[in-house]
Formats: C-alpha cells, sequence, structure tokens
C-alpha cells in the first residue's frame, strides 16, 4: 500500500499523517509538492488538515486550482481514493470532487475538542472497517466545518447512502446540542456517489495512537490499507488516468 | 493602452446563515441601531486588466473568473462591475 501525502503551503497536518501511514500502520508513503504535475504512481491520496493559502479567498479555494489538484480529479474520477480531512475537506468541495459547502461555524467559534461521530454507512471504501450505526471519538479542531448544501443536493445525498458521518451525542444521536458547528443535519463526513472520495472535517489521524486517548482513527486508513487487491487495483486506476 | 477596472461584490446567500453579519448585526444594537434587521458581510475585489480585445470576450472571461474562482456559487451571489468596457 502506498499513500500520497499532497502538501499545500499552509498544509500542517501533513506530517501527522505521514507518520501515522509510516509510523503506525507500516504503509508506505510519500510527500506530494502542490506544485507537482504529475500524480506520482500511488494507491490512495490523502489532502491533510492546515490553512492552505491562509484560507485567502474562501478555506480551500485557492489550493483547488494547484497543478496537482488537476492530476488528482483526473485520477479520483478514474476511481483513485482520495481523502480530504479538515482543509482537504473543504478543498475537495471547492474543486467540485464532493459536492457543497463548508462555512464559518455557527457560532463564529474555533472548536478544537473531541467530537462524538456516529457512523452511518460501512459500505464505503474508507468506513467498511466500521459498523454502521457505530459511535466514535475523533478530534476536531476547525473555524469553518459547518457542512452546507441545498435541499435537493442534501437529499441526492442521503438516499444513495453518501453521509458517512454525523456529529451525535454519547447514546448516538444526532442532537443539536452535539453539532459543534451548525452543520446540515449534523453531517461531519461524506463521499462521492461511488464512495472513492471522502471528506471530514474531523481528524481521524490524531486519534491512531492510544497515548492520544483514541485510536478510533486507525480503521479510517485501514479499511482502504487492507484492501486484498487495494495495491493493484489502486496503482491501475492512476496509471489508466494517467494513460 | 486603456485599463479595464473590474469590481467583483461577493455576499453569502440570502438561504444562507451569516455568523459574521449576525455579529456585526448585534454590534450595531449597542451602537444604538436597534432596528437593523439583517446584515450580511461579503468582500469586494477590484482586479484591472488590459482594454484589448473583443469587449464581449472580455466581458465573458471577467464572468467566469467571478462565478467560476472569485465566488462560490453554493453558498455566495455575486455582482460584476465593469468601467471602461465599450
Amino acid at each position: 500500500m502506498r499513500w500520497g501525502v499532497v502538501i499545500f503551503p499552509g498544509s500542517n497536518c501533513d506530517r501527522d499523517c505521514l507518520a501515522v501511514l509510516q509510523g503506525v500502520l507500516g504503509h508506505e508513503a510519500i510527500a506530494i509538492w502542490h506544485d507537482e504535475r504529475v500524480l506520482p504512481t500511488v494507491d490512495a491520496v490523502v489532502l491533510p488538515g492546515g490553512f492552505s493559502y491562509g484560507d485567502y479567498l474562501r478555506s480551500g479555494a485557492i489550493a483547488a486550482f494547484s497543478p496537482v489538484m488537476a492530476e488528482v480529479a483526473r485520477a479520483a474520477r478514474n476511481g483513485l481514493p482520495v481523502l480530504g480531512i479538515c482543509n482537504g475537506f473543504q478543498i475537495l468541495c471547492e474543486a467540485g470532487l464532493l459536492p457543497g459547502a463548508l462555512l464559518t461555524n455557527a457560532d463564529g467559534l474555533f472548536h478544537c475538542h473531541p467530537a462524538r461521530l456516529r457512523v452511518e454507512s460501512s459500505c464505503c471504501l474508507f468506513t467498511r472497517g466500521y459498523a454502521s450505526g457505530e459511535v466514535v471519538r475523533i478530534p476536531i479542531a476547525h473555524g469553518q466545518g459547518r457542512y452546507y448544501a441545498d435541499p435537493s443536493t442534501l437529499d441526492r445525498l442521503e438516499r444513495s447512502g453518501s453521509i458517512l458521518f454525523r456529529y451525535c451525542d454519547a447514546r448516538g444521536e444526532p442532537t443539536p446540542e452535539s453539532n459543534p458547528n451548525g452543520s446540515l443535519a449534523n453531517i461531519a463526513g461524506i463521499s462521492n456517489e461511488e464512495g472513492n472520495v471522502v471528506g471530514l472535517m474531523p481528524h481521524p489521524e490524531r486519534a491512531c495512537e492510544p497515548l492520544l486517548a483514541s485510536t478510533d482513527g486507525l480503521r479510517l486508513f485501514l479499511s482502504v490499507g487492507s484492501l486484498p487487491s487495494g495495491a493493484e487495483s489502486g496503482t491501475a486506476y492512476v496509471r489508466s488516468a494517467a494513460g | 493602452m486603456a485599463m479595464i477596472r473590474a469590481r467583483v461584490s461577493i455576499l453569502p446567500k440570502r438561504t444562507v446563515f451569516d455568523p459574521q453579519g449576525e455579529t456585526v448585526r448585534h454590534a450595531l444594537v449597542h451602537f444604538g441601531l436597534a432596528a437593523v434587521e439583517r446584515v450580511r458581510v461579503g468582500k469586494e475585489i477590484e482586479l484591472e486588466i488590459p482594454g484589448d480585445g473583443d469587449p464581449a470576450a472580455i466581458r465573458a472571461r471577467l464572468e467566469a473568473i467571478a462565478r467560476d474562482f472569485l465566488s462560490n456559487p453554493v453558498v455566495e451571489e455575486f455582482e460584476l462591475h465593469i468601467e471602461g468596457l465599450p
């Protein structure tokens, strides 16, 4: 399994992701600079958290036009697994690889604390290590994480099972009180309809070691990494995209 | 060569909650303007480009820039003002 972690100017969780992928999972993982015109051969791509381009214009708006993103988009359309975490989620929405947008938290505050999430679907490539309805704890750290989509898009997300995680309380109920940022329908993470592009505001890479109080994020990476033929198929996606 | 100056005014859509606008509205109450019912805070971007070329093509290009890059149609609306275009 070979991962590529894209680094944009202002990314600040790229090393955390590399540390988990290499140090905790023992996978191969390389850093990819945003200015690359060719995507190296990888089985999956992570767009890490941070504040790319200082959040100028809109969070993720400028990174979405980075040279490497055209290649990531092309490979994603050919089935390459792509995971956007926090700012990476914002970039995927701005790039049109995921529907909707992420807005300033409803209360105007930056939220940095553990969050409870209910796994809504375990059918996705990235969530099949979880059980549907399971409650996990993964930290959030964002000022602009309020998911918004127009009613027809939201309806499509619900019907296609593309909502992967919702903020919830200890009983697994997605209550208004457990919604830290005012996200529509308590949405914390979604996928595209094909299930290979996933974005979420919480930081799974910060919940992969017992020392960090939760290891619930680990299965997100393992779900992809444990693919029996993952390496081959992922590599094939990139090769066919380049060809 | 004459320059064309374009201004793109961007506001959050009325259907989207704007916490910054709401915070400003609250402050306006302290300022003594309790009658203000709604505030939306956006941004204005000014572009200067050389004025040579087909005016219709320049306008179309500026509209594409405003729609596809400077604003996000999911949550924002924009107005494009162009000065100096024949």
